[in-house]
């Protein structure tokens, strides 16, 4: 945890190691590029755009920098339809509406006195915008983020669900780290949030978006990684188990599946494993637990014919040295 | 940009990009990289600040700016280690670029005694040492000035060697060997001997180096340039070993397709206030609509049956066809094919159950190839299959109407497109020759909403496109 007086943004984030030390104390493990991504990304101001396989740990990232760097986490689930007044801000019409019948006998003890239609007229305008000031403004989470004072993590979930148009919208959030309210003007962030955006890529994301940020791959981790991240997520678990299981999961992804197990399946899986009390990886147990990694029938089925083989090249894997 | 003076005492923002880098991004230019001027900043700003000290997160940072899908990640990473395990970039002063010569020297034009000798020790005493990266440094330089990283066709390699080598002394090198062979000494003869054993070594070396640098310079615009020839070439001329590349492009147009057009499936009917809805939405406020909503169409996907003729020259276009369907089955509804040659029969369950290249292939070795009966395959297809037919079905059906003065039947097709939303008739054959000899193409037409000529990839995206456009 970095200590609150480290304000600074240039001293949040001093190095590549410093991000990497950070996600680990707070139990994510970063392989040596997504570290230089958010290094990068902090120090250049540019957002991030992390592309994956689902369960590979995009939205985790998010949430561990926030942890890490002590900042609140601010998320925003993207879905068709999503619109402005979703993502950025609405007026509270209601409370709006409640103010001018409340206020009617003022407006009214006002405005009494004058004669003409015009002279109430300058009155009024005298007293400004007052039902479309900040205080009539629902903030939605894109305006919360820049109005954050200590900066925010912003995480833009599955940018690929939602429209071209708002993706459209997006770019001047993420050049300037500012938007536009008609009514107001711009609002500028105080401190810029460290931006994450996540895709599973359902489609193809524009050019402009791309352009404007750090572009992140995050892959199927590699046996080495896959056990370090297993074993800080789920502590209690013994070396040799751990060894097996990943061996065996690692071995699953080689094969044509529709849908190949992720890291946040092998998690679960190892969990399962634990809560059962498993020493080792018996081919009856993982033909029972086969569901947690594997979320169609067709590939429980297509896998089932190989347990046998990949269970008994699993037990032989060694325990390695971390 | 690289001319902006560079001070101690001013950190710029925007740091000019270091001389390597430049290159750098020309290189990944010319790999098909597409990378713009902001990117390019981005690049400078990133390198400034991490240095080119440590490779791995050179090649990290980099690959965060330059390389955005997992395409180009994999070009990138083959440029990077290419350019970057090349000897130009150890550590080296940037020799001064005024007294260079222009790099685009025109060929043929062999440069001065005297510049070849500015550059460095005479070859024939580099030849003869055994500072083998000083060789390798010289040619990095000769070829700087040769302006090899201009090269982009395979044709222009000769050129360029003869224009390194020249650089490097050619000319003096061959007048010391004949000066050697004409003074008919032991010592000289060897020597001479020597020298032609180093040359012939450093011309392999030359080719070498070209070679590599227009896998490293010109891939990108040879790749191109094959693309836009293989979307225009004939379907039955394409080569055999161009297939994986034609799937690969196939793939590339449907993935296109179905991003533009799996996202608008509901279109607004202009003027159309859905009533309901919007006092739902205003009931806030007491039902006074300050926010409206209307009514939408909901738009069908195409439901597309495709008839493909198997037999011999059409082959090759049903392939594709099928290939280019079946890829879309985000936009399209309820894809069904059907193969024929003398007879109808349906290849949906294949189609479905394999990868889409083994299916295929294994449609032509059971049905294809034979030879075609137009009259008796639509007979089977109206007994087998018209109640299935729809006013939402889009029929397909690929041919060359060369029924081989077979009956054509077109009293059948008549009766299917009646059902039919629309039947579309593709022909691989080139307009000229419909109607000539057994083609009884202009018997069908009529009764088809659109006939298409059918040839090349580029045909084959515009009917798609096509297809998917007059249905929304």
């Amino acid at each position: 945890m970095q200590t609150s007086e480290q304000r600074n943004p240039q001293d949040i984030i001093p190095s590549i190691d410093a991000v990497e030390a950070g996600l680990s104390s707070v139990g994510y493990i970063p392989t040596r590029q997504i570290s230089t991504a958010i290094y990068i990304a902090h120090h250049l101001r540019k957002p991030i755009l992390v592309e994956g396989p689902a369960g590979v740990g995009k939205t985790e990232l998010a949430k561990s920098v926030a942890s890490w760097l002590d900042l609140p986490l601010i998320r925003m689930q993207c879905y068709e339809g999503l619109d402005e007044s979703k993502a950025l801000y609405e007026w509270k019409y209601g409370k709006q509406l409640l103010y001018t019948q409340i206020l009617r006998d003022k407006v009214s003890a006002l405005i009494g006195e004058t004669d003409s239609l015009a002279h109430a007229l300058d009155r009024l305008h005298s007293f400004g915008d007052v039902f479309f000031s900040k205080n009539f403004l629902e903030p939605r989470p894109l305006l919360r983020a820049l109005e954050q004072p200590r900066g925010a993590v912003l995480l833009i979930d599955e940018i690929d669900k939602s429209d071209q148009e708002f993706e459209a919208f997006l770019l001047e959030i993420l050049s300037d780290y500012q938007v536009t309210i008609p009514e107001i003007g711009s609002v500028t962030a105080t401190v810029p949030p460290i931006v994450l955006l996540t895709s599973n890529s359902t489609r193809d994301l524009g050019d402009a978006l791309k352009r404007r940020c750090l572009h992140l791959h995050i892959g199927f981790p590699d046996e080495k990684l896959e056990a370090r991240i297993i074993a800080s997520r789920v502590p209690g678990i013994e070396a040799r188990l751990l060894a097996q299981l990943v061996s065996f999961v690692q071995q699953l992804r080689v094969l044509d599946l529709k849908k190949l197990p992720s890291v946040s399946e092998s998690i679960d899986w190892a969990r399962v494993m634990v809560l059962m009390h498993t020493a080792v990886l018996a081919e009856d147990i993982v033909r029972e637990t086969l569901n947690v990694l594997l979320k169609f029938e067709s590939d429980i089925e297509a896998a089932s014919k190989q347990v046998a083989e990949i269970a008994r090249k699993a037990q032989q894997a060694v325990v390695m040295s971390n | 940009m690289a001319t902006v003076p560079l001070t101690d005492a001013v950190q710029p923002r925007r740091a000019p990009a270091s001389e390597p880098l430049r290159r750098f991004l020309q290189v990944a230019r010319g790999a098909g990289l597409r990378v713009s001027a902001a990117e390019g900043i981005d690049a400078a700003r990133a390198v400034q600040l991490i240095g080119y000290s440590d490779r791995a997160i050179l090649k990290d940072t980099l690959a965060l700016i330059l390389a955005k899908t997992p395409d180009e990640k994999v070009v990138y990473d083959e440029t990077f280690d290419l350019y970057f395990q090349r000897s130009e970039f150890t550590e080296r002063p940037p020799p001064p670029q005024s007294a260079r010569p222009q790099p685009n020297t025109p060929p043929g034009s062999p440069p001065s005694e005297a510049e070849a000798n500015a550059s460095g020790p005479p070859l024939s005493e580099l030849l003869m040492g055994e500072d083998s990266a000083a060789l390798a440094t010289a040619m990095e330089m000769a070829a700087n000035e040769a302006g090899v990283e201009n090269i982009r066709y395979f044709t222009q390699k000769n050129r360029y060697v003869r224009q390194i080598l020249e650089r490097m002394g050619l000319k003096e090198i061959e007048r010391e060997i004949t000066l050697l062979r004409a003074q008919e000494t032991p010592e000289a003869q060897a020597r001479a001997q020597a020298l032609d054993d180093a040359m012939e070594r450093l011309w392999d070396a030359a080719r070498d180096f070209v070679e590599r640098s227009l896998l490293l310079f010109a891939r990108g615009e040879t790749e191109q340039m094959r693309e836009r020839i293989l979307k225009q070439a004939r379907l039955e001329n394409v080569d055999r070993r161009d297939l994986e590349r034609m799937r690969i492009l196939v793939r590339q147009i449907a993935k296109r397709l179905a991003t533009r057009y799996s996202r608008k499936r509901r279109r607004k009917q202009r003027g159309q206030l859905d009533v309901r809805r919007t006092l739902r939405r205003n009931m806030a406020w007491g039902g006074i609509p300050f926010l409206t909503t209307w009514k939408y169409k909901q738009l069908d996907k195409p439901r597309v049956m495709v008839l493909c003729d198997v037999s011999g020259s059409v082959a090759w276009v049903a392939e594709f066809l099928l290939m280019l369907i079946y890829s879309l089955n985000e936009v399209l509804a309820d894809v069904r094919a059907f193969a024929y040659t003398s007879t109808m029969s349906e290849v949906s369950d294949i189609l479905e159950n394999r990868t889409i290249d083994d299916a295929i292939s294994h449609i032509m070795t059971t049905i294809g190839f034979g030879s075609s009966n137009y009259g008796s395959s639509l007979e089977d297809f109206e007994a087998g299959w018209t109640c299935d037919v729809t006013n939402k079905t889009s029929i397909i059906i690929l041919g060359d109407a060369r029924g081989n003065g077979t009956d054509p039947r077109t009293e059948i097709l008549a009766r299917i497109a009646n059902r039919a939303k629309r039947v579309i008739w593709l022909n691989p054959e080139y307009r000229s020759s419909w109607g000539t000899g057994d083609s009884d193409m202009y018997r069908y037409a009529p009764y088809c909403n659109m006939v298409r000529v059918c040839a090349s990839l580029n045909d084959l995206e515009r009917v798609v496109t096509d297809l998917l456009e007059k249905d929304s």
